[in-house]
């Protein structure tokens, strides 16, 4: 999940979400998962708690998390924006799409805007190649995303922050 | 009387719109004071016409796409309900399509036809008549009838499915797994997340046979994070088969047991590397194996265990229910059966098609697809993922059979085919193939985890003219190396596209 509403994280954050996870065999991945999605990221504090939990090195627990694309160890924006650029989204224009969108935002990959609204990631396919290019914004997948619409779809997320706050 | 409409739940008809359309036709339906009822079938496949809206007649259900919100109201006026034709939205009846109709859906014949989450539904269209089977007969026999079938793994390697699980179920030991790679990977590729998006109820259906095959209780699905909604639908539905006796601890009464939990990826192209994908699966970084042991032998745990495609497993129902014959009377040569062919990139009409091995993929590019969606030539072709070569015009005849692909030094992989029109840069693309390696390299092996990283400084080189002849006799020789060199196939045949590029669109590099 790459949710907008993170909570702050806690220890007992991270020791409930383990303890709900920990018999499965090979829980680690999924106790990443649980903390990422409850708090955005998976802290660096958060290390050590489990790697004591699931009797494992600290730098065991650390070269997982740091292995996977998926996972991250700073809090992100309000909102995860990622753009697919593998092949087929390429073959329609995904390119000039991700010039746009680093244009418009001012920052790159793995960056957050100043006013931490968004986070740009790259991603390598949602499995939306025949309506490419595609995107992500939090669990939506968007379609045959142009200039124009990228736009839209930014100032929807950004409006809609606003009526929340 | 109510009527039935159905608007698509599932991620592409979703990115274009869907739930606005399904939203604006219940507040139609409301406002003129009509009944309907809406279903949230799955997608047929269809995606040009995505969210492709249906309405249930006496003449069958009748197709209008692609529905934009803003056309609902006016569909109504026009008389939706009654399933008028009003063009140019009205596709005629569903069935009739002719994208649809010239398919050979064995595995696909539910999808967009049913609720993917109703158990009636699935059982009403011939669901759970392949567990029924598989529950009255032998393990061998079950393994004997896959084998017959001559299906071949659809995940890339086109291993024999019957041959894998004869290993399994051969290996004595307490616990074995089933293991579903649902990782895919490949850009261009989708039949996957259909599967387990619009008919969830079959993967269940084939693991769980799988399972009574070779003596596995437990299964795992293993998800990529990229497909949310798969994973939500999934979730939801092996919960339901659960609780209808499914799966579980006792399986339709019959005292066999089969468990199955979905666990999630975490954006690593490796993790669809079986071996990979078994070591994240116990909680550790996707590092490649070195093989032997076989996983069919020590797999997941240190025990014997299948690892399957989500495509490989969905095919079994089909056999176990209709018999290895029916399923083996498809296809050409030693590829047998049918195959999901996955048009993406550049394609006017992108979607999903089935059909028996042997098709030439111009034939699925021009008739199914119907050129580029730019309208401008075709030109490069890429199947079978990002680790396969593209095809210039010369090899678009080729029918789409495994042996007929190798031949040439291409592949058929898990089925995309991405296309793009003349205005593509194949330069641009041979580095991308480098790119992507160094980035989703799991790091085992030098060649694979150095040479990518070489491999995008040469190209760029090149690509400014920097001592360009000797840099593509560096380019050469490096692709030899990362061929011979790689433990694995992401280093092994990152080459291909970038081969592909050097041998087939010299002048790209020459720009
Ligand atoms: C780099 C790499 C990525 C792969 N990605 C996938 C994948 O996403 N999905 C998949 O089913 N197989 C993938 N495979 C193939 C698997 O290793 C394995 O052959 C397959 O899961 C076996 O299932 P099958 O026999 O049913 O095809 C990949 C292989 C390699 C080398
Ligand atoms: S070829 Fe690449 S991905 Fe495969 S084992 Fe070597 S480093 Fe890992
Ligand atoms: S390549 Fe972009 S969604 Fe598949």
């Amino acid at each position: 999940m790459l949710n907008s509403t993170f909570q702050p994280w806690t220890p007992q954050l991270v020791r409930d979400e383990i303890d709900a996870l920990k018999h499965k065999p090979g829980a680690l991945l999924p106790i990443l998962h649980a903390i990422q999605d409850r708090c955005g990221h998976v802290p660096h504090e958060a290390v050590p708690i489990i790697a004591e939990s699931l009797q494992l090195t600290r730098a065991e627990v650390h070269g997982v998390i740091s292995f996977y694309h998926h996972f991250r160890t700073a809090p992100p924006g309000r909102h995860v924006l990622q753009i697919c650029r593998a092949e087929a989204c390429q073959a329609r224009g995904s390119r000039a799409l991700e010039m746009h969108a680093r244009e418009v935002l001012g920052i790159d990959y793995h960056q957050t805007t100043a006013d931490r609204e968004i986070t740009l990631e790259p991603v390598y396919c949602l499995g939306n190649c025949a309506c490419g290019p595609s995107l992500r914004i939090g669990d939506s997948i968007h379609g045959r995303v142009s200039p124009e619409k990228f736009d839209r779809l930014v100032d929807e997320m950004t409006t809609q922050v606003l009526e929340v706050s | 009387m109510s009527v039935t409409i159905f608007v698509p739940r599932e991620t592409t008809a979703l990115a274009l719109g869907a739930d606005e359309v399904a939203a604006r036709i219940q507040g139609e339906a409301a406002a003129r004071g009509v009944e309907v009822e809406l279903v949230r079938n799955g997608s047929r496949g269809l995606f040009w016409l995505e969210p492709l809206v249906e309405v249930e007649t006496a003449a069958g259900r009748i197709a209008y796409g692609p529905v934009e919100p803003g056309d609902v109201a006016g569909l109504f006026d026009a008389g939706l309900l009654e399933g008028s034709n009003m063009p140019p939205l009205c596709q005629g009846p569903t069935e009739s399509i002719p994208y649809l109709q010239a398919q050979q859906r064995l595995t696909f014949s539910r999808i967009g036809v049913t609720d993917p989450l109703s158990i009636d539904d699935y059982y009403a269209h011939d669901g759970f008549r392949g567990l029924r089977r598989a529950l009255g007969r032998e393990p061998q026999a079950i393994v004997d009838e896959v084998k017959a079938s001559g299906l071949r793994g659809r995940g890339g390697a086109a291993f024999p499915t019957g041959i894998k699980w004869q290993t399994v179920l051969g290996a004595p030991a307490e616990q074995k797994y089933i293991v579903c790679n649902a990782d895919e990977g490949d850009s261009g590729t989708f039949a996957d997340r259909l599967v387990m998006e619009c008919d969830p109820y079959l993967l269940i259906e084939g693991m769980t046979i799988a399972g009574l095959a070779v003596g596995a209780t437990q299964g795992y699905v293993y998800l990529r994070s990229e497909y949310p909604l798969a994973h939500e639908i999934f979730n939801e539905a092996i919960a339901r088969a659960e609780a209808a006796g499914y799966l579980g601890a006792d399986i339709l009464g019959s005292g066999r047991r089969f468990d199955l939990e979905v666990r999630l990826g975490a954006g690593a192209y490796i993790c669809g590397e079986e071996t990979s994908l078994l070591e994240s699966l116990e909680g550790k970084r996707g590092m490649v194996r070195f093989k032997p042991p076989l996983p069919a032998l020590e797999g997941l745990f240190g025990q014997p265990t299948v690892v399957n495609n989500v495509l490989s497993l969905a095919a079994v129902p089909f056999i176990l229910s209709r018999g290895a014959t029916a399923y083996a009377d498809y296809g050409m040569g030693r590829s047998r059966g049918t195959l999901a062919l996955q048009l993406a990139g550049n394609v006017k009409r992108g979607g999903l098609v089935e059909l028996a091995f042997g098709t030439s993929l111009r034939e699925l590019m021009e008739d199914f697809g119907g050129g580029t969606a730019s309208e401008r030539p075709l030109r490069a072709v890429q199947v079978g993922g990002p680790l396969c070569a593209y095809l210039p015009e010369s090899q678009w005849d080729l029918p789409l059979d495994y042996e007929a692909f190798a031949e040439v030094g291409a592949g058929v992989g898990h089925g995309g085919v991405v296309m793009f029109d003349d205005t593509v840069d194949m330069a641009e693309q041979a580095r991308f193939a480098m790119e992507f390696c160094s980035v989703e390299s799991c790091g085992k092996c030098t060649p694979c985890r150095i040479g990518a990283v070489r491999g995008v400084e040469v190209i760029d080189r090149i690509r400014a003219g920097d001592n360009r002849e000797a840099n593509l006799v560096l380019l050469g020789d490096l692709c030899e190396t990362m061929v011979d060199g790689s433990l694995c196939a992401m280093g092994g045949m990152t080459p291909f596209p970038v081969q592909s590029v050097m041998k087939h669109f010299p002048d790209d590099l020459q720009r």
